[in-house]
């Protein structure tokens, strides 16, 4: 028998249909490369004070620094390279960004499967409590709790769990109610398997599907929420700055004519968010059965 | 003759909704012997998988068996702790569902679904587990099962897919099997070849058999004796010969003559007038008279089930008579 193709492979077949969608995977590749290597390939490293020279600040693009580094993008008003800012500043955003988002994932993917694998009144409490959650606009939630919780990287992505965990929670449950009434699941309780293994190996892997296009496009949302708050100035803190700090350090520049030092990171941040929802777009074509050809 | 395998008394399962009480099984009992089919036939919402599902122990709140004993080889079942029905569920009882769609787990192998079937029940090591799934798809009648093993469900067509559940359901050589109208939605010519195959497999291997399902013309090739339900009531019971020849409830015969036949070529069909009556807050009488040509006035009463002959009850004033 021909072996056929892995469900893994199917999906891989089927994004590289849309010509589009791989140069978003191709953008964000480069992005993630970029981030992930930053002090590599930085020409200078923005945190380091000692290769900071106030003399080069606010440099237009091209123009050369004193000890002869060329500053492609331009520098801002601390001398710093803004090149070597928004590759660092990437590192920050993506960071924040995937790492609510998969701690916002694993507790809305737990309360969902609770909530419609045991029903009651566990379902009803924690149902409730998403419906308050969401009652709310993120933003102002976020807001709240950084005001308490004063500045920093740990505390973004706190606050930014604590805005997401609840979009998971309803699409889990929502799509655990529709499997969990299907025939195999009945079956498996037929064969009386124990419930962690009925939860485990056969509910949850048929719910991963939604969840994974709406976690990629809250991954999106995510980086343009954390840029936000950093850019209200309440998000990451000033030493380790973000694509949405830099904005922030620019803007009083803007009509001065010195448009380089927001200008390139906020092209940064829409390129990221572009990419990621051009990913998560095809994605969902591809993941939703009843698109399928 | 042999003690039966699954004797049920008096079964019945209600569901206790905010609208008020759902007798979906009342006071239904039947027994099957091994390596015979039982029947159970009737329309939807008759309470015939309902009844399955209280033998299997799977009914969801707001449903509970309220009375009854369900004893598999002189065991209640309703009497197990929950972790014995554990036991008892897919191991000495399994059962076959309707949709073969949707009855294997989309995202796991053949293999996978077949070994924890297995291991679920039974201490043994994957291995053997892999040799005793290979032998239980052979038996369904599966091509090369070595290879197919390790396939996914959606590359199976569906009477593949109902085989492999049934193969699923014979892992643990079960005393009982519980069919819930497994080739309903299978071709003719694939239904005929499954319920040969299970026919076969129920008398070499001393299984008894419970088909459920609205089918007569399946019942009358497979089954050995048929139970009709109506209204979570049994309202005849026999030999597969004697009820489908000579029906004695009005009922029964209503549904005979529903299956168009070659001899009644250019006739009108004949149907049963009127629907299933709503379950809930069921008025006492006979459930059947609103759409009874022979109902009188002492239908308003409750039938009990009479024994008008070795073998065959019915639940009528006005049993048509052999």
């Amino acid at each position: 028998m021909q072996r056929e193709p892995t469900p893994l492979q199917r999906i891989a077949a089927d994004f590289g249909e849309s010509k589009l969608a791989l140069a978003g995977l191709a953008l964000l590749t480069l992005i993630l490369f970029v981030a992930l290597f930053a002090p590599l390939i930085a020409p200078q490293n923005p945190y380091d004070l000692a290769q900071l020279d106030v003399l080069d600040s606010r440099l237009p693009p091209g123009s050369k620094a004193g000890n002869g580094l060329t500053f492609w993008l331009g520098s801002d008003d601390q001398g710093r390279d803004i090149l070597s800012g928004i590759f660092y500043g990437l590192r920050i955003s993506l960071l924040v960004g995937v790492a609510s988002t998969t701690c916002a994932v694993i507790i809305g993917l737990t309360l969902g499967l609770a909530a419609a694998y045991v029903g009651g009144r566990t379902e009803g409490f924690i149902m409730r409590a998403v419906d308050v959650q969401l009652s709310f606009p993120a933003i102002l939630i976020a807001l709240i709790l950084l005001a308490l919780l004063g500045q920093g990287i740990g505390k973004t992505i706190f606050a930014l769990i604590m805005v997401q965990w609840a979009y998971y929670a309803r699409t889990v449950r929502a799509t655990a109610l529709i499997e969990r009434s299907k025939e195999y699941i009945e079956a498996a309780r037929g064969l009386a398997l124990p419930p962690a293994r009925i939860v485990l190996r056969h509910l949850l892997p048929n719910c991963l599907p939604p969840l994974m296009v709406v976690a990629t496009v809250q991954v999106a949302a995510a980086i343009a929420l954390e840029a936000t708050l950093s850019y209200l100035g309440i998000g990451v803190p000033i030493t380790e700055p973000s694509l949405g700090l830099l904005i922030k350090n620019g803007f009083d520049y803007l009509l001065s004519g010195k448009y380089w030092i927001s200008f390139f990171p906020g092209i940064a941040l829409v390129l990221t968010i572009v990419s990621i929802n051009l990913v998560a777009d095809q994605l969902r074509d591809v993941l939703n059965p009843r698109l399928q050809k | 003759m042999s003690p039966p395998t699954l004797r049920v008394e008096n079964l019945r399962t209600h569901f206790f909704t905010r609208r008020g009480v759902v007798k979906a099984v009342e006071d239904v009992s039947f027994s099957v012997e091994p390596g015979k089919v039982l029947g159970l036939v009737g329309e939807s919402g008759s309470g015939k998988s309902m009844t399955g599902f209280s033998i299997m122990g799977l009914i969801d709140p707001p449903g509970r068996v309220v009375g009854g004993r369900i004893l598999l080889g002189g065991t209640d079942l309703r009497s197990l702790a929950p972790e014995d029905m554990r036991r008892v569920r897919g191991n000495r009882i399994a059962m076959i569902f309707q949709d073969p769609m949707m009855t294997l787990n989309p995202v796991l192998r053949i293999d996978t679904q077949m070994i924890e079937a297995i291991q679920a029940h039974a201490d043994v090591s994957r291995g053997a587990a892999l040799e005793r799934a290979r032998d239980a798809l052979a038996r369904v009648g599966i091509a090369s099962p070595e290879e197919r093993l390790y396939a996914y469900p959606h590359q199976f067509s569906g009477g593949m897919r109902q085989r492999i559940a049934i193969a699923i359901a014979l892992l643990n050589r079960p005393d009982l099997i519980i069919a819930d109208e497994p080739t309903t939605a299978l071709d003719v010519t694939i239904q005929g070849q499954i319920l040969f195959e299970m026919q076969q497999l129920a008398r070499e291997s001393g299984t008894a058999l419970i088909w459920i399902t609205h089918d007569l013309s399946v019942i009358a090739g497979l089954a050995d004796d048929i139970s009709v339900m109506y209204a979570g009531r049994i309202v005849e019971q026999g030999s597969v010969d004697q009820v489908l020849d000579a029906p004695l409830h009005p009922y029964t015969q209503g549904l005979i003559a529903s299956v168009p036949g070659r001899g009644r070529r250019g006739e009108p069909l004949r149907q049963i007038p009127g629907m299933t009556p709503s379950l809930l807050d069921l008025a006492p009488g006979c459930a059947f008279r609103e759409r009874c040509a022979r109902a009188d006035s002492a239908c308003a009463e409750d039938p009990a089930l009479s024994r008008p002959a070795a073998g065959r009850q019915v639940r009528c004033f006005h049993p048509l008579i052999a």
